[in-house]
């Protein structure tokens, strides 16, 4: 079984070096590029139903014992996340093919993409603290090229501030490392939980908490800590802020709840009231910052900030419900989110700008789509019946059930905003009349595409627009597996075991 | 020892924030080298730092007997080393990249991107 | 800036550096040494080689691209590190052989990780500084 657990890892590292060996060769790199995803896809689609059917999965890489080697482990929240990773790392491959231009495809912009998926794989499926910060920076250094990788200007400023800050967040992160193995004398993520718990010592081990959730918020884009986030997000091209928007944030928010269920989970009442209050800072000032926005990416980068405030706020509730409510919504949030850097994308190359401003009329001439636009942008803001209606529903449902009255009066508000912030969207970009028609012809790149071409572009688009829909209408699947994962995820010692064997 | 260590990763610490905090971009990558530092030394401190005692199992024994000297965290800081130094090698790549696109390296002047038109 | 003591001293220590680093690379499992220092000091030879003759003479000296050399590097730690997988076992198990190799000793997969590496720091060094060196000239 160990061998599906690590294809998620093995696949993307084959493809990045194939692509590396044919490194003149873009047509050839394409065909792997495809072909890795899909093949990630499926097999991320087997470790899916494997973990599902048989439980955790657990590999010790290297066969040295659990506590001592590094382990790597898939309970039903990273299987869920490999899985999302696997379609949207598909989606941004087919979609990276149509729209990335060939500057960049010549310096190495497919392997790149395979190396960021494999340092997300591994970041959700390892089991160890200090491997975590491994896949970390693999991820990191992968998105930091990126990210500059074009060299325009803005692409160069907006790096900047993404390298600088998420570095800061990586030296926090190894000195959160350093003092947990200096009180624990151990890394792995299941040792550490029965360690901590034996230390008795519940303020030294907040604070290591408090190193991870500064780190990790860094990541994550929460409330005192997001100002690169829309610094950055909307500089490279629209393939690389949707995979960006879309999964790299999510990771943060990953490792934030699996380190406060698994490891800091003794002093609830402190840590967790600290993050509830910041759940509603980071949904209220994400929200409001996209009001003063008029570009369309960084309309959607802050709505990023925002929408990670609900996930946080599922985290700091912390009942089974609300955990699921928080793994619903990460799952819905990433195709919504990933769907519109997409749309975003096509419609830059209808009118050759991402300024609201400049844009217009875009209902017209191409009625489908402003329907995928909607579909996405309604998920998100939370219309009934699509996905982000009931991911909304539960988060609140789970807070009204502790009488957290004050999170649910600014989830419902914040939720209005972000629908307000769509209409804006849909107003300027396709329903009023474009100012100035006469430059249309010269700056619509999109015409002018082959029809293959054209397919690679929107039918990623359609994909995760269909996904939106029919997580909008058989919302019962995903919820009984959000249900069953957050099970898992309160309940530390089901992983313990898997990892450590029957301890005691 | 521990306690000249404990001072020189808190210095570490203040000059790495504080550089961070400056204008001017080489500054700021010697922040960062700064806080990579403070974090390995940090680590090879809560390591427990023992003098001339190998980690071996003497012959005829099972098991070491302590004190012994930790290998892991020399493991975690060579790692965290050959990181920092792709990544800063990256940066400053990147940073003398943007001196040459910006034409400054005032991080105060880089704000194009945040700038609502 | 050309200097004849530099230049005369390169091509001596040059070839000195890289089998300072096969050495290195080989003695590494068991004493110290391996793959990352050895490859460190073989990245040095050829960054000495820059300072005194330039970088298109290095170029010229290495016949491959770095990033070739970090797909192979790449390449090799990957194979290594399915050896487990073939034999049934755990991904990334270690496996010796049972004879020694004469010069090279043990030979085993960590072994050929060990060589993985050298090759992919010497491409990642490589590819570093000739992006640091070949902006300095515009």
């Amino acid at each position: 079984m160990n061998l599906i657990l690590v294809l998620p890892i093995l696949i993307p590292f084959t493809t990045a070096i194939l692509c590396l060996f044919f490194w003149k060769n873009i047509k050839a790199q394409r065909i792997f590029h495809l072909s890795g995803a899909f093949l990630y896809l499926i097999f991320s689609f087997v470790l899916f139903s494997e973990v599902r059917t048989n439980g955790i999965l657990v590999t010790q890489v290297g066969d040295w014992v659990a506590p001592f080697g590094i382990t790597f482990v898939g309970d039903l929240f990273s299987a869920i996340m490999i899985l999302i990773n696997g379609i949207i790392g598909f989606a941004t491959a087919i979609y990276a093919v149509g729209s990335i231009d060939e500057k960049r495809a010549q310096y190495g912009f497919y392997p790149l993409l395979q190396f960021l998926i494999m340092g997300i794989s591994g970041a959700f499926l390892t089991g160890d603290i200090f491997n975590l910060y491994v896949w970390f920076e693999v991820m990191l250094m992968s998105s930091f090229v990126l990210i500059a990788l074009g060299g325009t200007k803005p692409q160069i400023e907006g790096a900047i501030k993404y390298v600088t800050l998420n570095l800061l967040s990586s030296a926090f992160f190894l000195t959160g490392c350093g003092i947990l193995y200096g009180v624990a004398g151990t890394l792995n993520l299941a040792d550490l939980s029965i360690k901590l718990a034996e230390l008795n010592n519940p303020g030294l081990v907040t604070v290591i908490g408090m190193l991870f959730l500064v780190s990790f918020g860094i990541k994550a884009g929460i409330f005192p800590l997001f100002f690169w986030l829309p610094a950055s997000y909307h500089t490279p091209p629209a393939a690389v802020s949707a995979i960006f928007g879309g999964m790299m944030t999510k990771v943060g928010v990953y490792s934030l709840i699996r380190v406060y269920t698994l490891l800091f989970n003794h002093d609830i009442g402190y840590t967790h009231t600290i993050i509830l209050v910041l759940a509603s800072f980071t949904m209220v000032t994400g929200v409001l910052g996209a009001f003063a926005q008029t570009e369309f990416r960084r309309i959607l980068s802050f709505h990023i900030v925002s929408q990670i405030g609900y996930m946080i706020l599922g985290l700091a509730i912390f009942t089974p419900l609300s955990i699921a409510g928080t793994i619903f919504y990460i799952a819905h949030n990433i195709f919504a989110k990933t769907n519109l850097f997409f749309i975003s994308g096509v419609v830059r190359s209808i009118s050759g700008s991402y300024s609201l401003k400049k844009l217009g009329g875009l209902y017209k001439p191409y009625p489908m789509l402003g329907i995928l636009f909607l579909i996405s942008a309604f998920a998100l803001a939370g219309i009934p019946p699509l996905s982000g209606f009931w991911a909304k529903f539960i988060v609140i449902k789970a807070a009204l059930e502790v009488e957290d009255l004050i999170s649910v009066a600014v989830a419902l508000f914040v939720s209005l905003l972000t629908l307000l912030s769509m209409i804006k969207i849909w107003n300027d970009a396709f329903w009023k009349d474009k100012i100035d028609s006469e430059s249309e012809e010269e700056v619509n790149q999109f015409k002018s595409m082959s029809k293959v071409k054209k397919i690679f572009f929107l039918s990623p688009i359609v994909l995760l627009a269909l996904i939106t829909i029919s997580i909008g209408f058989f919302p019962e699947f995903l919820f009984s597996l959000s249900r069953d994962a957050a099970e898992q995820l309160l309940n530390p010692q089901i992983y313990i075991e898997a990892v450590l064997g029957k301890v005691k | 020892m521990e306690a000249l260590l404990a001072i020189v990763i808190g210095v570490l610490y203040t000059a790495g924030i504080y550089m961070m905090l400056r204008r001017s971009l080489v500054k700021v990558i010697f922040g960062l080298v700064f806080l990579g530092h403070a974090a390995n030394l940090l680590i090879f401190t809560l390591g427990r730092i023992t003098t001339g005692k190998p980690p071996f199992v003497a012959a005829g024994a099972t098991s070491v007997v302590e004190p012994f000297a930790d290998p892991l965290p020399q493991a975690l800081i060579l790692t965290a080393i050959i990181i920092g130094f792709g990544v800063q090698a990256f940066a400053i790549i990147l940073f003398k990249k943007a001196y040459h696109t910006v034409g400054t390296d005032d991080v105060d002047k880089m704000n194009s991107t945040d700038r609502i038109e | 800036m050309y200097s004849i003591i530099l230049s005369s001293t390169t091509r001596i220590v040059t070839p000195l550096l890289l089998l300072f680093s096969f050495f290195l690379l080989i003695r590494g499992h068991n004493e110290p040494g391996g793959g990352f220092v050895g490859g460190l000091v073989a990245a040095t030879a050829f960054l000495l080689y820059l300072i005194a003759f330039g970088v298109l003479r290095v170029k010229r000296l290495l016949r491959i691209e770095p990033l070739f050399l970090i797909a192979l590097g790449l390449l090799i730690t990957l194979v290594s590190s399915l050896f487990g997988l073939f034999f049934q076992e755990e991904f990334m198990k270690g496996f010796w052989l049972k004879e020694e190799i004469p010069i090279l000793g043990k030979f085993g997969t960590p072994f050929l990780f060990d060589i993985g590496v050298y090759f992919l720091v010497i491409g990642v060094i490589l590819k570093i500084i000739f992006s640091l060196a070949e902006e300095d000239k515009d």
